[in-house]
């Protein structure tokens, strides 16, 4: 029998030391990336000591730019110069025109109406420009940690809806970066907040960003941030705040002819430093003469107000709203994020509408960045005795499209995740062997004012009479708030297989295809990468149940079956040095099933402890 | 894990209507804190799908009976007693709900202001709280009529969904 090890309680086991992870708020605007350094969340500079990067790709023939330099060049380039590329992400074409938008970019014709743009290096997706802005961040990382990270919190906006999630998981595996978790934003700057103060009550995180507005309720509770409700509106920010002022500089300049992109883009500029510039000052000269557009004089804050008044009375209405879904009306506390929240105008706002002072010395733009830093550190295991969980919920409805084009809802809104939900299905046709499903989500009743996730098709229904077959379609959200599909015909037992085609990201196989482009290597490659995988994979086990032993195993296992596993494990990792790809991926199997026991036990386990502590909360209560 | 457990047992609470929430929520944050796939990042794969699923089955449990009606139709569910689609109920109740409905048409017609809609509203839930102290009272000695209190029940609950979805219109929904 092994010997054995004594650690200090909570103290990892070797050969696990400390893991480098990182938060990164990839934003409209402007992203961050922060991480854990000596048990303080900073957020990371690049060469120059910047800590904001603008959301900015510039594509040239044979280089990428990111950050300030091409936005430098955004007015010179406009149509190779990308800029809020979050607000296309996991959008249609259609989606982009009905919201509005005066894009100043030459958008790709594709099939299946997927944004994308065309620029001198090719027709580029949002995804593949998000994973730009992502690899500028992670070269940070590497510079400051001089090394490999371990694992990347990302966060996105509460409303953010399947397809957006996803498409922002995609641009992290498409940058070589193994996600965590997809974190809510409002979530992470109660994280950044909440962890110091071991605060208790119910915050509202009010975050008007770049391109996006989320107000979310949370309630707080002994460690636990339970996101009791969000809303918002993915199509209001600061942007929009921006465009109030340059329509009021085209009104006044009695510019008549349609803006050039780049006039625009300038106008937006100096829009927005007017806004910054009244956050500190009561009025501002505005001095403007791009391409023949001219004008010349001032704007004070209270007429800026006036200007902006209708986008802040939306935020407030969403607020509103919010509150009454979570059926709460004592505030305690609320947090301000996002750079827009400078504005006097909205501090007084939300002052008026929620009866407290909101929090703002964490720097707005930092907060979400710092907040993702301190989840990424406990999730990649670097606290394993803190009690902190997030617990979230769905944004937006799921549905299903049924006859006549309605959304059926199968999950509702605001639902805790993760969750699944099972409907049942039949055939309309004798013979039928499949069928095709559309998911949608949103709260309207009409699929065509819903968002179109995905279609998906079940095949290998067993040929029946027309409503015989009974299929069972289980729809299980991740606690990413990402929908997985599986189907199964009742009558006999057998899986149907799902297809899931989403509406607008790339599929498995895009995603595949790109990874393959972008690593370029020949036959003799593959063999080495796969003999790589198997040993990560490999490595992964052991360090899992090396860590799961250290903690359970003298406690729940028999003596037979402790030594079995410990048998495994070295089995394992003489194996896992050979080459021999098929005889370690043979042990990972046999491992894994020899652990499910032990799995299964340490369930349990946590179960029994979840109340034993229960009771122990209450005596001290009492 | 035991999925014969029914919601009640999943959090180690006796079946019954009458629930201290806040001894739930309690119930309900301890076990995630311990079962939620944030504690198995670092786990083996077969833990991670065991996480997903535990957690999946408390947060399931939790929405069913944290919520008065859910609950109640829960109850009727375990002793054998499934809801109808279209039931029959008394007469003079449905006339009574058209009328309501005739009331809420007149506030919209009316130019809908919030102060009537807060009214009709609290109308709504004191009627619900009557109904849900009824049901508590009988359920137990008396399914048919418990069944027929959670079909006015679900009368009430519609009503109030209408209530919100206007009230969402008013906000610019």
């Amino acid at each position: 029998m092994a010997l054995l090890q004594i650690t200090e309680p909570g103290q990892r086991v070797d050969p696990h030391q400390r893991k480098v992870a990182a938060g990164i708020d990839l934003g409209t605007t402007n992203s961050l990336i922060a991480s854990v350094r000596d048990g303080i969340a900073q957020t990371l500079p690049d060469s120059q000591g910047q800590h904001l990067l603008p959301s900015v790709v510039q594509f040239k023939e044979k280089s990428t730019l990111v950050g300030q330099s091409a936005l430098d060049s955004a007015e010179e380039d406009p149509l190779n110069t990308i800029l809020s590329v979050k607000r296309m992400m996991g959008r249609g074409i259609d989606d982009i025109e009905r919201l509005g938008e005066r894009l100043p970019y030459d958008f790709a014709n594709t099939e299946n109406g997927m944004v994308k743009i065309n620029t001198v290096a090719g027709d580029k997706s949002p995804i593949e420009i998000s994973s730009e802005i992502l690899k500028e961040l992670v070269g940070r990382a590497h510079r400051s940690f001089s090394g490999h990270l371990d694992g990347v919190v990302i966060t996105v906006p509460a409303y953010f809806d399947d397809a957006q999630r996803q498409a922002t998981r995609d641009a992290a595996r498409l940058a070589g970066l193994t996600v965590l978790r997809l974190l809510n934003e409002p979530t992470a700057a109660a994280v950044a907040y909440g962890l110091d103060s071991g605060y208790e009550g119910l915050v509202a995180v009010y975050d008007l960003g770049g391109g996006t507005f989320d107000i979310s309720i949370l309630r707080l509770t002994r460690g636990v941030f339970e996101v009791v409700a969000t809303g918002g509106n993915s199509a209001l920010g600061g942007d929009d705040f921006d465009k109030c002022i340059a329509e009021w500089i085209i009104t006044e300049s009695g510019y008549k002819q349609d803006l050039s992109p780049r006039q625009l883009r300038s106008l937006i500029l100096k829009a927005r430093a007017l806004k910054e510039l009244l956050s500190d000052n009561d009025v501002a000269d505005v001095d403007v003469s791009i391409d023949g557009l001219y004008f010349l004089g001032q704007l004070t804050r209270n007429h800026m107000n006036e200007l902006v008044a209708n986008l802040i009375t939306d935020s407030m209405n969403a607020c509103r709203r919010v509150l009454r879904d979570a059926d709460e009306t004592e505030i305690s506390n609320v947090v301000m994020v996002g750079g827009s929240t400078r504005m006097h105008a909205v501090r007084q706002a939300v002052t008026d509408f929620f009866g407290v002072e909101p929090l703002v010395n964490i720097d707005p733009d930092q907060v979400i960045a710092i907040g993702a830093a301190e989840q990424a550190n406990i999730l990649v295991g670097n606290k394993p005795q803190d009690e902190m969980l997030l617990l979230d919920v769905l944004p937006l409805s799921l549905g299903i499209e049924t006859m006549g084009g309605l959304a059926e809802k199968i999950i509702q809104r605001n639902t805790s995740i993760p969750i699944s939900k099972s409907q049942e299905y039949t055939t309309y046709k004798d013979g039928q062997t499949a069928m095709l499903f559309h998911v949608v989500q949103g709260e309207r009743e009409l699929v065509s004012d819903c968002r179109s996730l995905a279609s998906f098709e079940l095949r290998g229904i067993p040929a029946m009479v027309a409503g015989a077959a009974r299929i069972e379609v289980t729809f299980q959200v991740d606690a990413d708030g990402l929908l997985s599909v599986s189907a199964r015909e009742l009558t006999t037992g057998i899986n149907t297989s799902v297809m899931i085609k989403p509406s607008y990201g790339l599929s498995e196989l895009e995603i595949s295809d790109m990874l393959r482009a972008s690593i370029d290597f020949a036959e003799d490659d593959v063999k080495v990468r796969s003999l790589a995988e198997a040993r990560v994979e490999a490595m992964s086990l052991i360090d899992a149940l090396e860590l799961a032993l250290g903690q359970d195993g003298d406690r729940l296992l028999q003596p037979d079956d402790l030594a079995s596993l410990e048998e495994g494990i070295s089995i394992l990792r003489k194996v896992s040095r050979t080459n021999d790809i098929n005889a370690i991926n043979d042990e990972v199997r046999t491992l894994s099933v020899t652990s499910e026991k032990f799995a299964a036990l340490r369930m349990d386990s946590a179960v029994r402890s979840a109340f034993s502590g229960l009771h122990i909360d209450q005596l001290q209560e009492d | 894990m035991d999925f014969s457990q029914n919601y009640f047992e999943i959090f180690q609470l006796s079946v019954s209507f009458d629930l201290d929430t806040e001894d739930l929520s309690k119930r309900y944050r301890s076990l995630q804190s311990r079962l939620h796939p944030d504690k198995f990042v670092d786990a083996t794969d077969h833990e991670k799908r065991l996480s997903l699923q535990w957690a999946t089955r408390v947060n399931a449990a939790y929405q069913i009976i944290s919520s008065d009606l859910s609950r109640a139709i829960y109850l009727l569910e375990l002793k054998g007693v499934l809801i109808q689609e279209n039931p029959k109920l008394p007469k003079n109740f449905l006339i009574e709900q058209i009328e309501r409905r005739e009331e809420l048409d007149k506030i919209l017609e009316d130019g809908c202001s919030m102060e009537l809609l807060a009214a009709f509203k609290g109308e709504i839930d004191k009627c619900t709280a009557d109904y849900l102290a009824e049901f508590s009272e009988i359920y137990l000695t008396n399914l048919r009529d418990a069944e027929i209190v959670v079909y006015k029940l679900q009368f009430f609950n519609k009503l109030s969904l209408q209530v919100n979805k206007i009230e969402d219109k008013i906000l610019g929904y």
